[in-house]
C-alpha cells in the first residue's frame, strides 16, 4: 500500500516537473481552457463532403484573374485547396458532417485589384440552386450542415459599403448555414451567431523572407503605415474608419514616439520587426491583414475598432495578446500605451512569440498542423454534433428563396 | 427617397473613384434614377458654386439637412454636430455615439454601440506630447530592450577587462575621449585599467573621471620617449604592468587592449565574449600616406594584389587558423616616421596587441588554465607580439567569422614634439605676457614699437595702403582704421600668446 502511495507521488511528481520544464522562458503557451485548443488536430473530429460544382463557380473565375491567389481574400481558394487533399475530405456524402460549396465569390476583380461584389449574391444563390437539386442534403436541413468561406469586406452581406451592407444583410439562403468569414463584429447584421472568424490572407512566404535578426533591438515604440483619410470617397473625415484614423493622425503626428505615415516602405515587415506595438485600427471595415502581419512579426497589436470579434476568439485569448483601445479613447492613446506595466508587455511579447500562435493566422501551402485551416476545421468540430431539430420534416420550408433585392434573383 | 439618393451618391463616388463602373447596384435604384439623379447633379452644382465663393468644401449634405431636418436625425447626432463637422477639423467633447437608432431599425440590433455614419474627428485640445509619458515609454523601450539582449543576445556575458596605455600630450584628450565614449557604450559590465607613462596626472585623472566606468588608473615610472620604437617597448610594458594588476586583482572576465588612438566598433565587444581562451580579431590599419611619393605608387601600381590594410589571423577554407595578415611595409620602407612628431608614415608593428583578448584566468596564478600559457611574472623581457606570450600560436581562436570582420582601426596621430596645450584644455585668464597695442587710439602716442611678429605686419600693410590712398577723409577713416588695427593687434597677439603656452 505505502509502495502505491510513494510510486503515485514519484509520478506526479514527474508530471509537474514535465510540466514546468515544458515552460520555455522564450515563449509562453496559451494555457488555460482556449488557448490550448489551438494544437487541437481536427482529423477524425469532423468529415467533411466538397461538392462538385462546374468550373464556372470556382476554377474559370480564376483563370480569369490570378490575382485572385494573393490579395487578401484568397482564403477561399486556398480553403478549397486544402479540403480537396485533406485527410477530413471523404467521398461518400452520407457519413459527411459538414458540407463545402467552393465558389469563388471574392474573385471579380477591378483592374486596381478590388473585388466588385455585384454579382456574388446571384452567383452563391445559382450555386445553391444547384446543390439542392442534383444532391439532396441541402434540403435535408437548408444548409444548417453546410458551410461557405465568404471572404469579403462585410462577409456574406456582399458589399464594400457598410451602410449597402446592413440594408442587404446576409443573403437569405446563407442565413442557416455557418459562414466562415473575415468580417467579424459584434450586434451586427453581417455576423450571424455561429459564424467563424478567420484572418484575411497574408503572403507567409514574402514574410518568412523578410525575418530579421532576433536581437535587433525593438526602438519604434508604435508603428503604422496606411491611410488616414481616405480622400478619394470620404474627403472631409468623419465616415472613413469612423474618425479613428484621422484621429489618431491629429493627435499623434507630431509625437516622436509614434511612427505613423501613409508612406508605402519597401521596409515595411521590417520596420514592424523593430517595433513594440503596431496600431491596428478599422478602416472601412474592422478587419485588416495588420493583425496577421503583427502576430507574426511579435509587434503588439493595438486593436482600435468597438465591438470588433477578432479571428478564432474561442481559441485565441486576444485580450491576453493585444491591447484594446475604444475608438472614443483614440485621443489618450499615448497615456494608455505608456501606463501599461513593462511585465504585461513582456508577456503579451512571450505570447506573440509562440510558434503555434504564429501559425494559426497563417494559410500556408501546403499546410502544417496548426495552421488557419486546421483552426477553422477545428471550429467546425466544436459545433459537432449538429442538432436534432436543423434535420426539417419532408415538406417543410423556412428559407424564402424569393427574398431579398430584386436583382439577386437573376439568374448568374 | 432622399436617403437612398444619399446612398446612391456616396455608391457613386466610391465607385467612380476606384472602382470600375461595372454594373452598379442593382438593387432598389432602378425606379429612382433619373430625377434623383438630376436633383443630385443640381444640388452639387450648387455647393461647388458656394465652395468657391467660400473658399471651403461646403458639403451637399447641408442642404439636405436644412431642408429635412425633421426627419434626419440619424445617421446624424444633430444638426449643430453636423455644423460642427463641416469644419476640417472638430473637437468633440463629449461622447456623441449615444443609443441613436439606425435608419433601418427593423434590419439592426437596437443595443449595438456602434454607429454607423459620420463621426467627428476627436482631438485632444493639446495633442502633443507629454514628456512624463516619453520618458515612461522610453523605459518600456529599454526594458524590451534588455529582455531581447538577455533572451537572443550573448548568453552569460563576462566582464569585459581594458587595458589602456597612455601618456599625458597634446592629442591625448582626443584619443582618449574617442575610446572613452566607446568604452561608455558597452552594454556589459566593464573595468578600465588606465596605465599613464611618466605616473599618475591630475589631467588623465579628470579626463577619465567623467565616464562614470569603473577605473584602476596606475602610473608607470618610465615616461614616454620620443621615438616610435621606444614607445611601442614601453607601451609593450605598460601592458605587462595592466595584465599585473589583473593577476592581483583576480579580476574574472574578458581582457581586451585598447590603446588610446584607436576605434572600437560596437559589435566588436560582441563579438569577443565569443572568446574562450585567446581569440584575436582583424585590425584595419590606417597608416596615414600621405607623404608616399610617386616612386612608392608606381611600385603599387607593378603589385599584382595590393595589400588590404588588415592584421589578423588568416583562415583556411574549412574556417580554421591557418596564418597571420600582416601589414605591408615594404612601401614605406625607409620612408616611415622615426620620431613621434615626424610627419612620415607611422608604421604598426607586425602584429599589434589591439587586436588580441584572452580570458583573464590565463592571467591568474592558480587555477585551472590550459598549459600552453606562459606565466607573465617570468617573461619581462622584449615582447614583440602578444603571440609570445602563448607556447603554441596554433591555439588562438580567431573571431569575427574567422577574421573576415574587421571590428577595430588602429590609428597613430600624434602632434609635435613642442607643441603646447592648454592644462585640461581650458583656458586660464587673464593672459600672462601683456604686448602693448601698436596703435591707440589715442592721438599722442609713443611711436610705435618695433614688431618682430610677421602676420601682424602682413595684416597692417593694406590697411596702411588704404590710409595713404584715400586722403580726404582720412582722419575719420584713420580713427576707424585704428580702432580695427588695434583690435586685430589685440587679437593676433593673444593668438600668439596662447601658442607659445
Amino acid at each position: 500500500m505505502r509502495k502505491w502511495f510513494w510510486g503515485f507521488l514519484f509520478i506526479a511528481f514527474g508530471f509537474v516537473c514535465s510540466i514546468a520544464a515544458e515552460r520555455n522562458p522564450r515563449t509562453e503557451r496559451i494555457s488555460g481552457s482556449a488557448g490550448d485548443v489551438l494544437e487541437d488536430d481536427p482529423v477524425g473530429r469532423l468529415k467533411v463532403y466538397v461538392y462538385e460544382l462546374p468550373s464556372k463557380y470556382n476554377k474559370k473565375i480564376l483563370q480569369k484573374d490570378s490575382r485572385c491567389l494573393s490579395h487578401m481574400f484568397a482564403a477561399e481558394i486556398y480553403m478549397h485547396r486544402f479540403l480537396l487533399s485533406s485527410p477530413v475530405r471523404t467521398l461518400n456524402p452520407e457519413e459527411a458532417d459538414w458540407f463545402y460549396t467552393p465558389i469563388y465569390a471574392t474573385c471579380d476583380l477591378t483592374p486596381t485589384g478590388l473585388p466588385l461584389p455585384f454579382k456574388s449574391p446571384r452567383m452563391v444563390r445559382s450555386a445553391i440552386q444547384l446543390i439542392s437539386s442534383s444532391w439532396p442534403y441541402w434540403n435535408r436541413s437548408e444548409g444548417a450542415d453546410h458551410f461557405f468561406v465568404v471572404p469579403h469586406d462585410f462577409g456574406a452581406c456582399f458589399h464594400y459599403q457598410e451602410e449597402k451592407a446592413i440594408e442587404r444583410g446576409i443573403l437569405p439562403i446563407l442565413q442557416r448555414a455557418t459562414l466562415v468569414q473575415t468580417f467579424g463584429q459584434r450586434n451586427h447584421v453581417c455576423l450571424n451567431e455561429g459564424s467563424i472568424t478567420i484572418p484575411p490572407y497574408a503572403p507567409p512566404q514574402k514574410m518568412q523572407a523578410r525575418q530579421i535578426p532576433l536581437d535587433t533591438p525593438r526602438s519604434i515604440f508604435v508603428y503604422f503605415r496606411g491611410l488616414f483619410y481616405d480622400v478619394n470617397n470620404d474627403p472631409e473625415g468623419g465616415y472613413y474608419a469612423r474618425g479613428a484614423r484621422a484621429a489618431v493622425w491629429e493627435n499623434f503626428k507630431n509625437n516622436p514616439l509614434f511612427d505613423i505615415s501613409t508612406e508605402h516602405p519597401t521596409t515595411y515587415y521590417e520596420d514592424m520587426q523593430r517595433a513594440i506595438f503596431c496600431l491596428c485600427p478599422l478602416g472601412w471595415a474592422p478587419w485588416s491583414p495588420r493583425l496577421v502581419e503583427a502576430v507574426v512579426f511579435g509587434c503588439i497589436p493595438v486593436i482600435i475598432a468597438d465591438d470588433i470579434v477578432l479571428p478564432f476568439a474561442d481559441a485565441i485569448p486576444w485580450e491576453e495578446i493585444g491591447v484594446f483601445v475604444a475608438e472614443e479613447d483614440v485621443p489618450k492613446l499615448d497615456t494608455i500605451l505608456t501606463s501599461i506595466p513593462p511585465e504585461v508587455i513582456l508577456r503579451k511579447q512571450r505570447l506573440l512569440a509562440n510558434p503555434s500562435m504564429k501559425r494559426a493566422m497563417l494559410f500556408p501551402q501546403p499546410a502544417l498542423p496548426g495552421d488557419a485551416f486546421h483552426q477553422i476545421l477545428n471550429g467546425l468540430a466544436r459545433k459537432l454534433p449538429h442538432q436534432k431539430s436543423i434535420y426539417l420534416k419532408p415538406g417543410e420550408k423556412i428559407l424564402n428563396w424569393t427574398a431579398g433585392p430584386v436583382g439577386d434573383l437573376k439568374p448568374w | 427617397m432622399k436617403l437612398s439618393a444619399l446612398q446612391q451618391s456616396y455608391l457613386g463616388r466610391r465607385s467612380n473613384s476606384f472602382r470600375s463602373s461595372g454594373p452598379l447596384d442593382s438593387s432598389s435604384d432602378g425606379a429612382f434614377k433619373s430625377p434623383a439623379a438630376v436633383f443630385w447633379l443640381v444640388l452639387h452644382g450648387l455647393s461647388c458654386l458656394i465652395s468657391l465663393l467660400l473658399g471651403f468644401r461646403f458639403s451637399r449634405l447641408v442642404f439636405l439637412l436644412l431642408s429635412t431636418s425633421s426627419t434626419y436625425t440619424s445617421p446624424f447626432h444633430s444638426p449643430t454636430e453636423l455644423a460642427k463637422t463641416l469644419d476640417i477639423r472638430s473637437v468633440i467633447p463629449a461622447d456623441p455615439v449615444g443609443n441613436v437608432p439606425l435608419p433601418f431599425p427593423n434590419k439592426t440590433a437596437t443595443n449595438s454601440r456602434v454607429v454607423v455614419g459620420r463621426h467627428g474627428i476627436r482631438i485632444r485640445p493639446w495633442p502633443h506630447p507629454n514628456p512624463v509619458e516619453v520618458m515612461k515609454a522610453h523605459r518600456i523601450i529599454e526594458r524590451v530592450q534588455t529582455e531581447q539582449r538577455l533572451q537572443f543576445g550573448v548568453k552569460d556575458p563576462r566582464k569585459i577587462i581594458v587595458v589602456t596605455p597612455t601618456y599625458v600630450r597634446t592629442f591625448q584628450s582626443l584619443h582618449l575621449t574617442g575610446v572613452m565614449h566607446s568604452l561608455m557604450l558597452v552594454p556589459y559590465d566593464l573595468v578600465w585599467i588606465v596605465v599613464e607613462a611618466g605616473g599618475v596626472s591630475n589631467e588623465t585623472a579628470s579626463l577619465i573621471a567623467k565616464s562614470g566606468l569603473r577605473i584602476i588608473h596606475v602610473g608607470f615610472s618610465q615616461r614616454m620617449p620620443n621615438s616610435w620604437d621606444e614607445r611601442h617597448k614601453l607601451e609593450t610594458k605598460m601592458r605587462l604592468r595592466g595584465l599585473r594588476i589583473v593577476r592581483e586583482k583576480i579580476l574574472d572576465g574578458i581582457v581586451i587592449f585598447a590603446d588610446d588612438s584607436n576605434m572600437h566598433s560596437m559589435e566588436l565587444f560582441d563579438e569577443i565574449q565569443n572568446a574562450k581562451w585567446f581569440g584575436a580579431v582583424s585590425v584595419g590599419i590606417l597608416a596615414n600616406s600621405a607623404n608616399i611619393d610617386e616612386t612608392v605608387v608606381e611600385k603599387r601600381g607593378e603589385e599584382e594584389n595590393p595589400r588590404m590594410p588588415v592584421q589578423g589571423p588568416a583562415c583556411n577554407v574549412s574556417n580554421m587558423l591557418a596564418g597571420w595578415h600582416t601589414f605591408n611595409t615594404l612601401p614605406f620602407a625607409g620612408k616611415s616616421a622615426v620620431y613621434i612628431d615626424d610627419r612620415a608614415t607611422v608604421l604598426p608593428r607586425k602584429l599589434e596587441w589591439s587586436g588580441f583578448v584572452l580570458n583573464s584566468r590565463l592571467l591568474w596564478k592558480d587555477g585551472d588554465k590550459p598549459e600552453w600559457m606562459k606565466d607573465i611574472d617570468t617573461l619581462d623581457g622584449d615582447i614583440e607580439s602578444p603571440l609570445d606570450l602563448v607556447k603554441d600560436p596554433s591555439v588562438v581562436e580567431p573571431l569575427g567569422s574567422c577574421g573576415r570582420r574587421v571590428l577595430l582601426w588602429w590609428l597613430r596621430v600624434e602632434a609635435r614634439a613642442d607643441s603646447k596645450f592648454p592644462p585640461r584644455w581650458i583656458i586660464d585668464p587673464p593672459l600672462e605676457v601683456t604686448v602693448p597695442s601698436k596703435r591707440t587710439p589715442w592721438p599722442d602716442t609713443p611711436p610705435e614699437l618695433p614688431s618682430h611678429k610677421k602676420p601682424v605686419i602682413g595684416i597692417q600693410e593694406p590697411i596702411i595702403k588704404h590710409t595713404t590712398k584715400t586722403r580726404t577723409s582720412r582722419s575719420k577713416r584713420r580713427s576707424k582704421r585704428k580702432h580695427d588695427e588695434t583690435r586685430t593687434d589685440r587679437r593676433t597677439t593673444g593668438f600668439d600668446k596662447t601658442l607659445q603656452n
